[in-house]
């Protein structure tokens, strides 16, 4: 429970903040489409605090949330970074930024030490498809897609273990952050591309090009989360893996999230939808049997916000992480899921 | 100079382009990173024992084995040449631990191929009175090895040797600067280590690993604080013939009140001497006649100058008392072997000292070593420290790759440091004490250590703990 209230309260304190500081309704609100994938990482709403208060100084957000706002809330930032001319004070705002990912100790510190759960769970599970393998690279040659990959926290991992990583966010702050972080190891650079854009912008043009997705801390985000799944497996290679990590959508999450951080702390604006927008376990199951992905682990994960450290554990009833596998073919799928327990019993008895 | 400069995984560079400050093959060692320097992913500063012992360990982990990693040494490349006929004066007492380590990467089996001696037991009394404490092992293990230093490099030599694609080597290397990144990195400067060469080479790294000695320019250029004092003596080293040749698998060392004197084996004929003793004491065992040094040795394991009657009978009381309620464990005491004559030329001093780094570690860069801690070798435990080092920092860095982490992260240097510190800190405060109450004859603390010593050898489980301890 204090992973919950060291993770999230702190997130949602600063979009609180985030929210008074436009002075305007809360952005989850806006603009949103049925259709319409909209997700972030969990860290997110606190760079945009930043950015908030930035895109109000130079009156820039207005513009950018009358115009097409096609999928993201933080569109309004692209805009203004694509202008022409460099603002400084943008440039002071994105130097901060980069401090704020990769600095170990600092604000993303849970997001650093969560790499020690989640780089052995991608890893390890990825290792179990493939027979032969270095230990010197594990992932060689692997295509990893990091869906919302922020600063590139996950993706320089894997990409250290070999991988073919290709880090998308729909921030263009996050992916200049992640691009420049990454420049300095020659093969890292190689080994990693980042894009600024969202997972449906790609989805035509990487149709079943990756052995592994993660999405990790996005799923509790994403505002049309069966869309968000259907892209993922179709990016996915038949007999991929998809990876998520997110947040229970419990009693707890709610008394730590809702109660404390909106109705008695205050920090979070009344009527805020971000609670419902968390996932339960069985809710993720259904979703991603239904699209097709078999899923093959689902586990606990807990914060303890004195050491610092992440740790695996039975209850699912905060935070956890998952693990899905593309079915090989989309027929058999749809008969697996209709006559499976046919079929099971049939080979059951055969053995 | 072309020689001394051995870019094994790339080319060797023709001794002509070596005058410039930028050299044609380091670009082309800097790959795609264009006019930038070369990234490395471990520097080892430093080829003693325990840096080129690094870099082996490290090129020869399986999670390293595409990570690049360079040594940077001092001195030249030694060739390996046919060993010497007669054995150097610098020996270390290595462990069953250490050696662990070695035969890690293969070395092990080029020490045992050359020559090394190993000792079943370990005999330590006190000048001032009968105490005794002896070491043996009833099984067939042995308590450790002394090694000649020459021979442990060799054997590290040519195991680095053997992993040119592994670990790059630049001999005779002269480090002028090392510049540090920021706390954590702005985007805008490289987050690595940068150090550069006196000949103007530059090299970035993401670990450096210090092992470059007890003055060592890492730490001292990383600001790490040293406690550090001298002792009031120093070691004088040489190389003894036994008057007869024995099993010689003992390990001798008396504690006399100038300073412990220690005979280790190292064949059936052949000791090597360490005795600390003040430094004018030493500078005169050192050029005094052959056949004094030789009565001096042989006086310092056999007198009794040093009993007074007191001493004598409060610790043979203790040692009745000890036979009554163990009358049938008794370690028989045995008796030195007398020297006959010393190697030529093998007589060397050198000054002692204590030195404790506050921290081992900082962002990208670990010390390990006498960079780390140096100690009175007494205990005969620096170098196998040193090695204690390597194993701790090899385990956690391979996790780290393994998974993908930042080699130079603190979140693996930290768990090496507090692991080692917990070790080391230990070890040298035992070790400065131990030497402090032996350089006394102040009597009730010769009464003290006289029981405690009896005492200590009496009780059998305290005496396998310490054991166990010192083997590691």
């Amino acid at each position: 429970m204090w992973g919950l209230r060291a993770v999230r309260a702190r997130a949602w304190g600063l979009a609180g903040r985030r929210g008074a500081g436009r002075g305007t309704d809360w952005p989850w609100a806006t603009g949103l489409e049925g259709k319409q994938i909209n997700r972030t990482l969990l860290i997110t709403p606190w760079l945009f605090n930043d950015k908030g208060i930035m895109c109000l100084k130079s009156n820039n957000i207005t513009i950018a949330y009358s115009d097409n706002m096609k999928s993201y809330r933080y569109i309004g930032m692209r805009l203004h970074n694509t202008s022409t001319t460099v603002d400084p004070n943008e440039m002071k705002t994105f130097q901060a930024l980069a401090y704020k990912w990769w600095d170990e100790q600092g604000a993303y510190a849970p997001l650093h030490s969560m790499n020690d759960l989640r780089v052995p769970f991608i890893r390890d599970n990825l290792l179990k498809m493939i027979t032969n393998h270095h230990l010197e690279s594990p992932l060689s040659g692997m295509k990893i897609l990091d869906v919302g990959c922020g600063g590139g926290l996950l993706s320089e991992p894997l990409g250290r273990l070999g991988a073919l990583v290709t880090g998308i966010d729909p921030l263009n702050e996050n992916i200049k952050t992640a691009q420049q972080h990454k420049s300095f190891d020659p093969i890292l650079d190689k080994r990693i591309q980042y894009k600024a854009c969202s997972l449906e912008d790609i989805v035509e043009e990487t149709a079943e090009t990756f052995d592994a997705v993660v999405a990790s801390e996005v799923v509790e985000h994403v505002n049309d989360l069966e869309t968000f799944i259907q892209c993922c497996c179709q990016v996915l290679k038949p007999g991929g893996s998809l990876f998520l990590t997110t947040i229970n959508k419990t009693h707890l999450s709610y008394a730590l999230g809702i109660i404390f951080a909106e109705q008695i702390a205050g920090i979070v604006p009344k009527g805020t939808h971000t609670w419902e927008k968390f996932v339960s376990p069985e809710e993720l199951e259904s979703l991603l049997e239904s699209n097709g992905l078999l899923v093959q682990t689902i586990t606990g994960m807990l914060y303890n916000p004195f050491s610092g450290y992440w740790r695996w554990t039975e209850h699912t009833s905060l935070n956890y992480a998952a693990h899905a596998i593309k079915s090989s073919a989309k027929v058999e799928t749809e008969e697996h899921h209709t006559k499976s327990p046919g079929i099971d019993g049939q080979e059951a008895s055969q053995k | 100079m072309a020689a001394c400069c051995r870019l094994t995984r790339f080319l060797v560079v023709p001794g002509a382009t070596l005058g410039g400050p930028r050299l044609p093959g380091l670009r082309w060692l800097s790959g795609s990173m264009g006019t930038e320097q070369a990234v490395y992913d471990v520097v080892v500063a430093g080829g003693g024992m325990v840096g080129t012992a690094m870099a082996c360990a490290l090129g020869h982990n399986i999670h390293f084995r595409d990570k690049k990693i360079l040594l940077l040494e001092a001195g030249p490349n030694k060739v390996a040449t046919k060993l010497p006929e007669t054995y150097s004066n610098r020996v270390s007492s290595i462990t069953p631990g250490s050696a662990t380590l070695l035969s890690s990467f293969g070395a092990w089996d080029h020490i045992c191929n050359m020559r090394y001696k190993p000792f079943r037991r370990m005999q330590v009394w006190d000048a001032c009175s009968e105490a005794l404490i002896i070491f043996d092992k009833d099984d067939l293990d042995d308590m450790g090895y002394i090694v000649e230093n020459d021979v442990i490099m060799s054997a590290l030599t040519k195991q680095l040797d053997a992993i040119p694609d592994q670990v790059e080597v630049v001999y005779r290397s002269k480090v002028i600067s090392y510049t540090w990144p920021g706390p954590f990195c702005n985007t805008e400067n490289s987050p690595w280590v940068q150090i550069t060469l006196a000949d103007g080479r530059q090299f970035q790294t993401k670990l450096l690993i210090g092992a470059d000695g007890q003055n060592s320019g890492v730490r001292s250029a990383a600001g790490i604080q040293n406690v550090c004092w001298p002792y009031d003596q120093s070691a004088v080293v040489a190389t003894l013939h036994l008057s007869e040749p024995t099993e010689n698998n003992v390990a001798w060392q008396r504690f006399l009140p100038s300073g412990p004197i220690a005979l280790l084996p190292l064949s059936d004929t052949l000791s090597s001497l360490v005795w600390s003793t003040s430094h004018e004491h030493a500078k005169e065992l050192v050029s005094m006649e052959e056949e004094n040094f030789l009565d001096a040795i042989n006086s310092a394991f056999w007198s009794d100058a040093n009993h007074t009657d007191f001493i004598d009978s409060a610790g043979s009381m203790l040692q009745y008392a000890v036979t009554f309620l163990q009358p049938t464990k008794s370690s028989a005491r045995q008796l030195p072997p007398s020297v006959a004559k010393v190697g030529p030329k093998s007589r060397a001093l050198f000054p002692l000292g204590l030195g404790h780094a506050v921290e081992y570690v900082r962002p990208r860069v670990a010390l390990i070593g006498d960079a780390a801690h140096r100690v009175h070798p007494l205990a005969g435990q620096g170098v196998n420290m040193g090695f204690g080092d390597i194993s701790s920092l090899i385990h956690h860095l391979s996790r780290a790759a393994f998974d993908g982490k930042d080699l130079g992260s603190m979140c693996h240097l930290t768990k090496y440091e507090t692991e080692r510190q917990r070790h080391n800190v230990f070890l040298i405060a035992a070790t400065d004490l131990l030497k402090r109450l032996y350089s006394t004859t102040f009597s009730p603390l010769v009464l003290l250590r006289t029981w405690g010593l009896q005492a200590t050898n009496a009780v059998l489980p305290l005496k396998e703990q310490i054991m166990a301890f010192a083997s590691k």
